[in-house]
């Protein structure tokens, strides 16, 4: 298969099995630079699988994945974080014994290894833009659930990642809350980042997304306009639960 | 690129800078030893030194690495070992110290690149395995004779006084070198990376953090001054009997004062280390008593102090004894705010 430059991120029969239970069943996902793709499914559909693959968290069992016109299948996660994908963890995933600053900065400084420029800057700007620097110098064990869903943003955002894949972070939030995160993803991706949104909140991923897929059982079985996936008859069987 | 933010970033805090003076001022009381107490008091002091230097290398290991090695007994026995060859080949004693330490770094280094692909269980049986295998190696060097044993006899070209005195000041050089290094390391990007890696390793490895690499440089840190605490010990009780090295004794007494004193905290190794150090010096001639009280103890702080002492104390302190973060600010223009 060749990899074409305009697509950031491709995922090539991707097949993911734990033991005898098959998780993900060929994948192909061919993603465009400026996309903000909305990934919707099920509980156990196999969205977070399907991001661990492509972070390089799991090896799949087949399939490939190219990140910017690429083979990283056989990278590491750090390395594909270095190649500029970042992502957040659906179960945020604090350094409970750092401060919020330190955990931004610790990202910028390992994960940014090419861009260059000040970490202890980015980090704060970082914050700034995320709306945690009032609690910076906080230790991230102490923070509620909201603020760790935006450290974990927030230490993605800090690695200057070109493709940034987003797990959940929307969950639980008010409705301002919600317009916050929708548009703060808009000003990201008006910084040239391509997005990946996993989300069950219909409205938000309707609210920003150029494109939606929706998974279940495996498979992707529905991909294309936000409008006409959510219309899909497969999707409202899959998902809503409405008989096609 | 817009303009920088005005910030301002602190490192420190009076809590540290009275605390490195307290450091410092011990270190000074420690080296003025020889004159103050006899000769004994330099052999306690190197044993003291020698029990900060284990407690602080383990936790690095086990606290901020996650690599609980039960083995490490292996870079004590090698570097005791090592001395004691250099200084039989006709090298001064002194020197072969140094260089028994230089040692560990290496072998630390060497064992790394097989050990740390091993997954926790397995890492740790297979450190003690290395260990194992080390001491029988040991024992069949004719010099050593088996566990009879050799004596650094070298040291006797020193007379006692001055060999007392030279050999405390040479552990606390080695000491206070071991432990700023890890300070330096710990404050570092590097270190930064080390603590991630402590609080959660899959989350250390979607930013972007090499975690093999950060943990080989533990696990080498870790060696060496695993390696400095065998030489200085050889070198203050001058025989030399495997199983007094390679014994599984230590690695008890490691445990027990990272546990203790609290693990992945530099502050609670150094506690630890002090507490077990106290209980040695008052209750060591008890023998066998003398451990089950130790592992009484042990037991007690597991179940009431899951964090060890420094759980207890820490957070009673206004701020971090020995700082490793940021504290951060913007600068608002005062004139700005005036109006
Ligand atoms: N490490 C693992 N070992 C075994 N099974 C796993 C593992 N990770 C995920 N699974 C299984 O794979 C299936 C898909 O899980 P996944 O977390 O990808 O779903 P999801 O679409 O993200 O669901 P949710 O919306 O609840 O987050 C589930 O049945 C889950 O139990
Ligand atoms: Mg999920």
């Amino acid at each position: 298969m060749t990899a074409h430059n305009s697509f950031v991120l491709q995922s090539s029969g991707l097949s993911m099995s734990f033991g005898a239970f098959k998780v993900l069943e060929d994948i192909n996902l061919d993603v465009t630079q400026g996309e903000i793709v909305g990934v919707l499914g099920p509980n156990g559909a196999g969205k977070t699988t399907f991001m661990n693959l492509l972070t390089g968290a799991y090896r799949p069992t087949h399939g490939r994945v190219n990140l910017m016109g690429r083979d990283v299948t056989g990278l590491p996660t750090a390395k594909r974080c270095h190649a500029g994908l970042g992502r957040t963890h659906q179960v945020p995933r604090p350094f409970g014994g750092m401060t919020v600053f330190e955990n931004v900065l610790v990202a910028a400084r390992q994960g940014n290894v090419s861009h260059g420029g000040d970490p202890v800057q980015l980090a704060w700007r970082v914050l700034e833009q995320t709306g945690l620097a009032d609690v910076a110098n906080r230790l991230a064990r102490t923070l509620g659930l909201l603020d760790r869903k935006r450290l974990e943003l927030s230490r993605a955002l800090a690695t200057d990642p070109q493709v940034l894949l987003l797990d959940e972070i929307g969950g639980g939030l008010t409705l301002t809350e919600g317009d916050h995160l929708i548009e703060l993803i808009q000003s990201i991706h008006g910084q040239g980042v391509t997005i990946i949104w996993i989300e069950h909140i219909m409205r938000m991923l309707l609210g920003s997304c150029t494109r939606l897929i929706c998974m279940a059982g495996g498979q992707i079985i529905a991909d294309g306009a936000p409008r006409d996936v959510i219309e899909a008859p497969v999707v409202q069987s899959a998902y809503f639960g409405v008989a096609a | 690129m817009s303009h920088p933010v005005p910030l301002n970033v602190t490192r420190g805090s009076t809590t540290a800078h009275v605390t490195f003076l307290l450091l410092a001022l011990a270190a000074l009381g420690l080296a003025a030893l020889p004159w103050i107490s006899g000769a004994g008091g330099s052999g306690r002091a190197v044993a003291l030194l020698v029990y900060i230097l284990l407690a602080v290398m383990w936790n690095a290991l086990a606290g901020f690495a996650g690599l609980v090695s039960i083995g490490q007994t292996l870079f004590f026995g090698v570097a005791a070992y090592v001395t004691i060859r250099l200084s039989n080949a006709g090298v001064d004693p002194y020197l072969a110290v140094i260089l028994a330490i230089v040692s560990g770094a290496v072998l630390g280094w060497l064992t790394s690149l097989f050990m740390l692909s091993l997954k926790d269980g397995e890492f740790a049986i297979g450190m003690w395995v290395l260990s194992s295998l080390a001491h029988l190696c040991v024992n069949l060097d004719p010099l050593i004779q088996g566990e009879t044993g050799t004596s650094l006899i070298a040291l006797n070209a020193y007379d006692i006084e001055t060999r007392n005195t030279f050999t405390l000041w040479v552990a606390l050089a080695v000491t206070v070198v071991i432990l700023a290094a890890l300070v330096v390391l710990l404050r570092s990007g590097t270190g930064a990376a080390i603590t991630a890696l402590r609080d959660d390793e899959i989350g250390a490895r979607s930013i972007g953090i090499d975690v093999m690499r950060t943990k080989r440089i533990v696990f080498v840190l870790a060696a060496t001054g695993t390696a400095a605490a065998g030489a200085l010990w050889l070198a203050s009780n001058t025989t030399f009997q495997p199983r007094a090295y390679f014994g599984v004794h230590w690695t008890a007494y490691m445990l027990f004062m990272v546990l203790v004193g609290g693990l992945g905290r530099v502050e609670g190794a150094l506690i630890g280390a002090l507490v077990f150090f106290l209980i040695e010096t008052l209750f060591g001639a008890y023998g066998a008593w003398y451990l089950v009280g130790l592992g009484g103890i042990a037991v007690v702080c597991a179940l009431f102090f899951p964090n060890g002492l420094w759980g207890l104390i820490g957070p009673k302190l206004p701020s971090d004894p020995i700082p490793t973060g940021y504290k951060i600010s913007k600068i608002h223009d005062a004139s700005w705010e005036e109006i």
